[in-house]
């Protein structure tokens, strides 16, 4: 228990003493572990611990926030009129109330196997030595590989004025490797990363030496690259990272809180078909496991399959307490914040493209000419007009429906609504990929996903003309 | 406020590292900081954050290996705790030789006075009243402006001390404010976005014109843009976009990328990777840049380093351990990101200069024909500072005739840093003081690739 049920109570209670239509308080307690080789040697095993609590009025359509890193009685009654003292300075209070927390939801979604905590720091340290010895077997041009261990386990509790309390655990496993190749023209560097949201069994799904191989391949083999070209093309993305643009593309353009302030290009759009047919794009933060999911959200909301486009057609946003009041209707399950120090806000949790009919290889055998995009990095959108680039982190050239040359990084850009309507196959594979999100200042983990898919035309941003 | 900024956390940090063991060296930072948050949306305030946070990191170096641990919170028990685990931590690393801590040096502190009280003393009421007004003004400001998303102020006060086992004692405060403002304009089907914001040391310098203006202007002079045709051409960046392609070369100045052979400037000390006549110091004893302070985050005084002369790489920064890799002296450039990580080399505060003093508009005319670039977005998924290669999406104006001519977007410049550093073909006397590791400025590179239709 983070904080005792009569606490909460007078704290819920101190909070709405000035007035105010709804209170919250967020308790948070996180322990992480993380290790890194570099340069072939182990450098730091780091471990650490943070805890505190927010606590958040709103009265009318103005937020009140405080917060404390003391959990004590009195320390968290002195943020709760903290807290009430911001909101009624504001518009729009109501009368004070008293609050009493009448349910209780304990959930606990990770259905975590190995504890990491129950592992020793050698096994651990231990991954981080295979990933190198993997990386560099057999492979005479790597010449620099780095490896990261990261564990984390977040216990969150959340309760409200509206007598609702709830509680999760959050345990999170990450491992990834960095290689640098060497070559006469230079260096190229090759990522890849497992991360889930369970313990330490994540690297029975995939080894170690799996991961440090596609890390290593992919660095060796952009040395033979030849620079990306530039202008409009046709481009396969493979099944996975992929994902990534449709998270770009449309994903943050779908948050209520942008739709709330007439920012996004999908205000109002509702009911109308924003996609080719063959899209039918899904936010869920219930899958087992995944990167973005979780047991409640960080406003003790429990996290939904959302269809946000249904066969190319707008179906809904996704929404979080405050967003969701001011529609009276529910929360879809996306509050999220990056930790107690932070208000809530939309945010994805793994956000994906459903598969289609076609078989992967007949869509690159089809595809006279153009690139396939066999790993993506990150992006960033601009919500309001749409436009969006992604980096292409492992990419080819597509001559005659064969995938040949290997292409350097570059990104790509699109205007959202545009390629939606421009993709014309999609595959029968599927993949999930780990990633982190940013937005307004805070981070969190989140999942990206599709099937293989084509686009009819995108602006690649290389330098070959 | 002035509880925050008592020196207590000095003896916190000199009890920790005072517990040394023979053979064993300890070093701790502690860092305090306070911010305010407020936002306004239509006419009022959307939400006002108060916060405080604070927290240690304890190093750890015995026989050759080193730990690291940390703690969001500041009581005795979890102190203890922390250098327990910080030592238990140790064991598990590898053995190297250069896993160092700072000694005390002969440089002396530049004293600066980074430290506003004002921003503490002034009421609440007042920042907020700045901040609604900013948001109304700004929609009353031009027809055009269809929607102001967000309008922020923001301040934080802090403080830090780091102590260590081998005598270094260094203690720093310091505050800034900013505020900004987000907006719409539109015409016909047609919306564009900007941003402004003003950014200071001291109150009394935020000017919220300034961002209003700035904001305005960028998102108006993008009605109408389209897609252009590609080719060839030079660019001229915003202040803005130079502060951050200077952020990433600055990757490749850190003593830490180039030891441990990440940086496509290893080995070339002495040879010519700019064009003649420019010239790159990073220098954090310089007050006017935000990043400034007394002391890097091991403790060392801070220092001007000349990493470029003359477009002739000079050299590198340092923290202690990729110094002792190299075999050189710290140049004080140790940066952590908050307690809970160790100290990296990297740069802290950029400045590119050359020796003339254009104006925008003479770097405009001279370019004759290109692009202007106002903004650029995919940074950190389409800039490899290992491997060079260089690729952003672009908004902007092209440059027809030596003056600026059409509104472009959904666009890409491409290139690489290696050549877009000896490329540099005029920096302006405009310097723009902004958040992070480098000041703006407006400069041109030629020779670069638009993708477009």
């Amino acid at each position: 228990m983070l904080v005792e049920r009569d606490i909460l109570d007078k704290v819920l209670s101190g909070a709405l003493a000035g007035g105010g239509d709804f209170a919250e308080i967020f308790v948070e307690e996180q322990g992480s572990t993380s290790a890194v080789l570099d340069d072939g040697r182990v450098e730091e095993l780091s471990t650490g611990s943070r805890r505190g609590a927010g606590i958040r009025v709103v009265s009318g359509d103005a937020t009140g926030y405080a917060h404390t890193a003391d959990l004590s009685e009195k320390s968290l009654l002195e943020a709760a009129r903290t807290a009430s003292a911001i909101a009624k300075g504001m518009s729009g209070s109501s009368a004070p109330r008293e609050v009493a927390i009448s349910h209780m939801d304990t959930v606990n979604p990770s259905t975590v196997l190995i504890d990491p905590d129950s592992v020793s720091k050698p096994r651990k340290i231990e991954l981080l030595q295979r990933a190198d010895d993997a990386a560099r077997s057999g492979r005479s041009a790597i010449s620099q590989v780095s490896a990261a261990y990261g564990e984390s386990k977040r216990k969150i509790l959340v309760a409200s004025s509206d007598g609702h309390e709830s509680q999760d655990e959050q345990i999170r496993t990450r491992l990834s490797v960095s290689c640098i190749a060497l070559g006469d023209g230079g260096m190229q560097t090759g990522y890849e990363t497992i991360a889930r949201t369970v313990g330490f069994e994540v690297f029975d799904s995939m080894s170690v030496e799996e991961i440090a191989a596609k890390a290593a391949d992919r660095a060796v083999k952009k040395l033979s690259a030849r620079p990306a070209p530039s202008g409009q093309m046709v481009a396969v993305l493979a099944s996975g990272s992929g994902g990534v643009l449709f998270h770009e593309a449309c994903g943050h353009g779908l948050e209520a809180d942008h739709i709330d302030k007439d920012a996004s290009v999908y205000v109002g759009r509702l009911g109308e078909t924003v996609a080719s047919p063959l899209i039918t794009l899904v936010d869920d933060g219930t899958l087992g496991g995944e990167w973005g999911s979780y047991g409640i959200d960080d406003e003790g909301n429990l996290p939904a399959r959302n269809v946000l486009i249904e066969n190319g057609v707008l179906a809904d946003y996704m929404w979080d307490v405050l967003r969701a009041r001011k529609k009276a209707r529910s929360s879809s399950g996306n509050g999220r914040r990056q930790s107690y120090r932070h208000l809530p806000m939309v945010r994805m949790t793994n956000t994906f493209i459903l598969p289609g009919k076609d078989d992967p290889d007949e869509i690159v055998a089809q595809t006279p000419h153009g690139i396939y995009v066999a790993q993506l990095g990150g992006g960033q959108v601009n919500i309001t007009t749409g436009d969006f680039v992604f980096g292409m982190t492992e990419a080819y050239m597509i001559e005659n429906g064969r995938i040949t040359e290997p292409l350097r990084d570059a990104n790509l850009i699109g205007n959202g609504p545009d390629i939606l309507t421009k993709i014309d196959a999609v595959a029968s594979d599927f993949a999930v990929f780990p990633g982190t999100c940013g937005k307004d200042g805070q981070s969190v983990p989140v999942g990206c996903g599709q099937p293989t898919l084509r686009i009819t035309g995108v602006t690649i941003g290389g330098t070959a003309q | 406020m002035s509880k925050v900024l008592n020196k207590d956390i000095v003896k916190m940090a000199c009890c920790i590292a005072e517990q040394a063991l023979p053979g064993e060296q300890i070093e701790a930072y502690i860092s305090r900081s306070t911010t305010l948050d407020i936002r306004a949306f239509d006419g009022e305030v959307e939400h006002l954050v108060s916060a405080a946070s604070d927290g240690v990191g304890i190093r750890v170096i015995s026989g050759h290996r080193q730990g690291f641990a940390y703690c969001g919170y500041l009581d005795d028990e979890a102190i203890k705790k922390t250098l327990s685990e910080a030592r238990d931590n140790v064991s598990f690393a590898n053995e190297d030789i250069h896993a160092s801590m700072a000694y005390p040096d002969e440089v002396e502190a530049t004293q600066m006075e980074l430290l506003d009280p004002a921003i503490a003393a002034t009421a609440v009421s007042e920042k907020t009243r700045l901040v609604v007004e900013l948001e109304k003004e700004t929609r009353k400001s031009d027809p055009r402006i269809r929607q102001v998303d967000s309008a922020d102020y923001s301040d934080v006060t802090g403080e830090a001390a780091i102590c260590n086992s081998n005598g270094v004692q260094a203690y720093s405060e310091g505050s800034y404010c900013d505020i900004s403002v987000s907006v719409i304009a539109g015409e016909g089907s047609d919306s564009q976005t900007g941003t402004g914001f003003s950014v200071a040391r001291k109150f009394a310098l935020l000017d919220p014109k300034t961002a209003m203006n700035d904001a305005v202007t960028r998102a108006v002079r993008l009605l109408g843009a389209g897609k252009p045709a590609g080719r060839e051409c030079s660019v001229v960046l915003d202040p803005r976009v130079t502060a951050t392609l200077i952020s990433v070369v600055a990757s490749a100045l850190s003593g830490e990328y180039v030891t441990k052979g990440r940086s496509f400037l290893a080995g070339r000390v002495g040879e010519k990777i700019m064009s003649s006549g420019l010239s790159l110091v990073d220098d954090p004893t310089d007050s006017r840049a935000l990043s400034a302070d007394l002391y890097d985050e091991e403790g060392l005084a801070s220092r001007r380093n000349e990493l470029v002369r003359d477009g002739v790489l000079m050299g590198f920064v340092y923290d202690s351990t990729s110094a002792s890799r190299a075999g050189v002296q710290s140049t004080a450039s140790a940066v952590r990101a908050g307690y809970s990580s160790g100290p990296v080399a990297a740069c802290r505060a950029l400045l590119l200069s050359s020796g003339d003093s254009h104006t925008l508009e003479d770097v405009v005319a001279n370019v004759g024909d290109g692009l202007y670039v106002q903004s650029v977005t995919g940074v950190h998924s389409g800039v490899n500072p290992i491997s060079g290669d260089f690729s952003v999406g672009v908004e902007g104006i092209m440059i027809r005739g030596g003056a600026l001519a059409e509104p472009v977007r959904e666009a890409t410049i491409a290139s690489t840093l290696q050549k877009m550093l000896l490329s540099i073909t005029h920096v302006a006397n405009d310097i723009q003081w902004l958040p992070g590791n480098a000041a703006g400025q407006t400069i041109a590179i030629s020779e670069m690739v638009l993708s477009g239709n």
